[in-house]
């Protein structure tokens, strides 16, 4: 009793010191991410960063940010049940959600029954936006913090045509069967074959696998010249099976898990010469907020984010400016404002396409807006290879790996 | 080719399931318990040899010394956390102890998962391999850890056998799992038996734990699927027959891995499981039971 007691004290102190500092109500945020995966343990403490920062500066037109962090055990049921929690107990202003689409897309109709605004991080099924055009007076309130899969799908291909050799003529897809690959894959299916990859076969592996070594024989035997990837859920499975029975075709296009600097470890150095697409890597200054981002937070955590840690800490800004332009928390006036973005975060100039495109709310790509990466572990380190003027070195090919250009 | 692959795949992971299934089998054979924290034992064993390699670089052999260490631990924390002061419960009705064990361990497995995703994130982990590279024979190539991986587990089921058959202790073990009370009458202490038989678990858990590490990669993820591998294996063989466990090892891992690459590897544990239902129809006691 005398704990509780003392708590409430305690709280009520606090209470008396921030409203003295404070001008008004606080904004909240809720944060609704997967603690314990990789990609999403970065969301919420890249959310408190940017939080604090603008705190610092004196917050919102006086008004202090506060993050209310929600685990959501990478469940669609628990991230509903927290969202449903964070609006009526919490009373959270905005929510910036998860890595996985299957979750955006559970919370995305309950954004728009709870009018709260809500945005991902890190989910790219294009599904979520198409879902806005079609119902868009009642989904307006979600926004897609992330590039599309068929962005993605467009980005790697446009790498792929900069850095394979000339002589590659054939490709095979490898992807999970996850929500985020079906647009993914039919966009590889599109674009790789107008850079001169023919697709010989198209593999999507169940999430669950554990032995690759079918798959990485059935691959073999079809003797493609490049695997394009599409994984996210799984990872360190296929890279270290990859590399242990050295299979001599490169691996490129879109590996989630080898964005983030753990990666190394957890396979062991396997994932040596894999190539990944993504919005941002180590020691690589795409806009000037980018590497002070990193700096502060491997100072504060001692780890380097998580791709979905760079777009969660953007989005926290990007909420804050929203309220400022919006003159308050009103939830429609907060979605005109987030339209209205323009905002240059650590991955790049941020703009949402408008209602009407095919995909509103989804994030602009392309020359002047978010153009991705393409990186190689190299020696254990992410080495970022394309766009050229952003290229910190050249493409280098594991020796297991047999380059048909080489040995033509 | 493809029939060689299937053989030296096959081959490769019955070794390891069978080495998996034996140390449950033997628990329950012995002291009635179904140990469903078993997939978290091997989970933790490798989580741990994986830790002590990449986060404090002690090297292969080192890592995988602590790894057999740490499934040791966690083998005598489910016998003295979950398991013993069920069976010593004079509250919990003789007859109900068994649910009641069941229960707790599920739960304890829980915990030492959850435990596990809490430190290390839930993304799946490799152990350094012992013997780097690959060979190729029969036109195979194939990873030398694989063989190795084979050969260590079959070193590690001779050696039980040894054990069982031709020691004084092991002897011991062997009557308690026939006939409880005449070991007693015989004047040998039942719960030092359980002692020795959670300690031969912890080993061949830890073991099968790292090589699987080694040969595949776990996550927290791999728990369940683990636990319910290695209870489909022992109820196909014959609850507490080790021989039967050893057969249903590799028909389950042939059937597996010959589905995997003939049909599709997304099939890959259906026609096992599809066997089991019918061996339970046809043959209740499984392949090899005695009861």
């Amino acid at each position: 009793m005398i704990s509780l007691k003392s708590i409430l004290l305690a709280s009520c102190a606090t209470a008396l010191v921030s409203s003295a500092a404070w001008a008004a109500d606080p904004i909240r945020i809720g944060v609704i991410s997967e603690a314990q995966a990789v990609a999403g343990s970065s969301i919420a403490p890249a959310a408190q960063l940017a939080a604090e920062e603008i705190n610092a500066k004196g917050g919102v037109d006086g008004r202090k940010i506060e993050i209310v962090v929600y685990d959501n055990h990478s469940s669609s049921a628990e991230s509903v049940r927290a969202f449903q929690r964070a609006v009526s107990e919490d009373k959270v202003n905005a929510v910036i959600a998860s890595y996985i689409s299957e979750v955006v897309l559970a919370l995305e109709p309950w954004a728009g029954r709870l009018k709260t605004l809500m945005i991902t991080p890190g989910a790219a099924s294009d599904v979520i936006t198409q879902n806005i055009a079609k119902n868009y007076d009642q989904l307006k309130y979600t926004f897609h913090g992330y590039l599309t899969s068929t962005s993605l799908a467009g980005l790697v291909c446009d790498a792929a045509k900069d850095l394979l050799p000339y002589k590659m003529k054939t490709a095979v897809i490898m992807s999970e069967d996850a929500a985020w690959t079906t647009p993914l894959d039919a966009g590889y299916e599109k674009c790789l074959p107008e850079i001169g990859l023919k697709v010989v076969d198209h593999i999507r592996m169940s999430p669950d696998t554990t032995d690759f070594t079918p798959i990485f024989n059935k691959i073999e035997a079809l003797k493609p010249d490049v695997m394009i990837t599409g994984i996210s859920h799984v990872g360190t499975q296929p890279t270290v099976q990859w590399k242990s029975q050295q299979v001599p075709i490169p691996m490129f296009g879109i590996s989630s898990q080898a964005t983030n600097s753990t990666f190394w470890k957890d396979t062991n150095g396997a994932v040596e010469g894999v190539f990944y697409n993504a919005v941002s890597g180590p020691g690589v200054a795409v806009t000037p907020k980018t590497l002070p981002f990193v700096e502060a937070y491997q100072k504060k955590f001692g780890n380097f984010p998580s791709y979905a840690g760079y777009t969660s800490y953007d989005d926290v800004y990007m909420i804050a400016d929203a309220i400022h332009r919006a003159g308050g928390t009103d939830p429609d006036k907060m979605v005109d404002a987030m339209e209205a973005t323009d905002y240059v975060g650590t991955i790049g100039r941020i703009a949402f396409k408008p209602k009407g495109d095919a995909n509103p709310h989804a994030l602009r790509t392309g020359k002047g807006y978010i153009t991705g990466l393409m990186l190689q572990w190299q020696s254990g380190k992410q080495v970022n290879v394309w766009p050229k003027d952003l290229a910190a070195g050249t493409t280098s090919w594991p020796s297991f790996i047999k380059l048909k250009a080489a040995s033509n | 080719m493809l029939f060689w692959q299937i053989l030296i795949d096959g081959f490769a992971i019955s070794a390891l399931y069978a080495l998996g299934a034996t140390g449950f089998t033997l628990i329950f054979g012995v002291s009635g318990v179904l140990n469903l924290s078993h997939g978290a034992i091997m989970v933790g064993a490798a989580v741990a040899a994986w830790a002590a390699a990449s986060e404090l670089g002690v090297g292969p052999y080192t890592g995988a010394l602590i790894g057999i260490l740490a499934g040791f631990i966690l083998a005598f924390a489910t016998y003295f956390i979950a398991v013993r002061p069920i069976q010593r419960s004079k509250v919990i009705a003789e007859s109900e102890k068994e649910i009641f064990i069941l229960t707790a361990t599920l739960l304890w497995g829980i915990i030492i998962q959850e435990a596990i995703a809490y430190l290390f994130t839930n993304n799946a982990k490799t152990v350094l391999p012992i013997v780097e590279g690959v060979t190729t024979v029969f036109g195979v190539r194939t990873p030398k850890n694989e063989y190795f991986t084979a050969v260590i587990c079959w070193v590690a089921i001779g050696l039980l056998w040894f054990l069982v058959n031709r020691t004084r202790r092991g002897k011991a073990v062997m009557a308690a799992s026939m006939n409880p009370r005449g070991v007693t009458l015989l004047g040998i202490e039942l719960s030092s038996i359980y002692l020795t038989v959670w300690a031969i678990y912890g080993l061949l858990a830890g073991v099968a734990g790292i090589l699987l590490g080694m040969f595949l990669g776990v996550s927290s993820y791999s728990v369940g699927p683990l636990t319910a591998s290695a209870f489909s294996i022992v109820v196909l063989g014959g609850l507490g027959s080790v021989s039967g466990s050893l057969i249903a090892a590799y028909v389950v891992g042939f059937l597996e891995t010959g589905t995997a690459y003939l049909i599709s590897p997304a099939y890959r544990t259906i026609p096992a499981l599809l066997l089991l239902v019918v061996v339970m129809y046809l043959r209740p006691q499984g392949l090899f039971g005695r009861r």
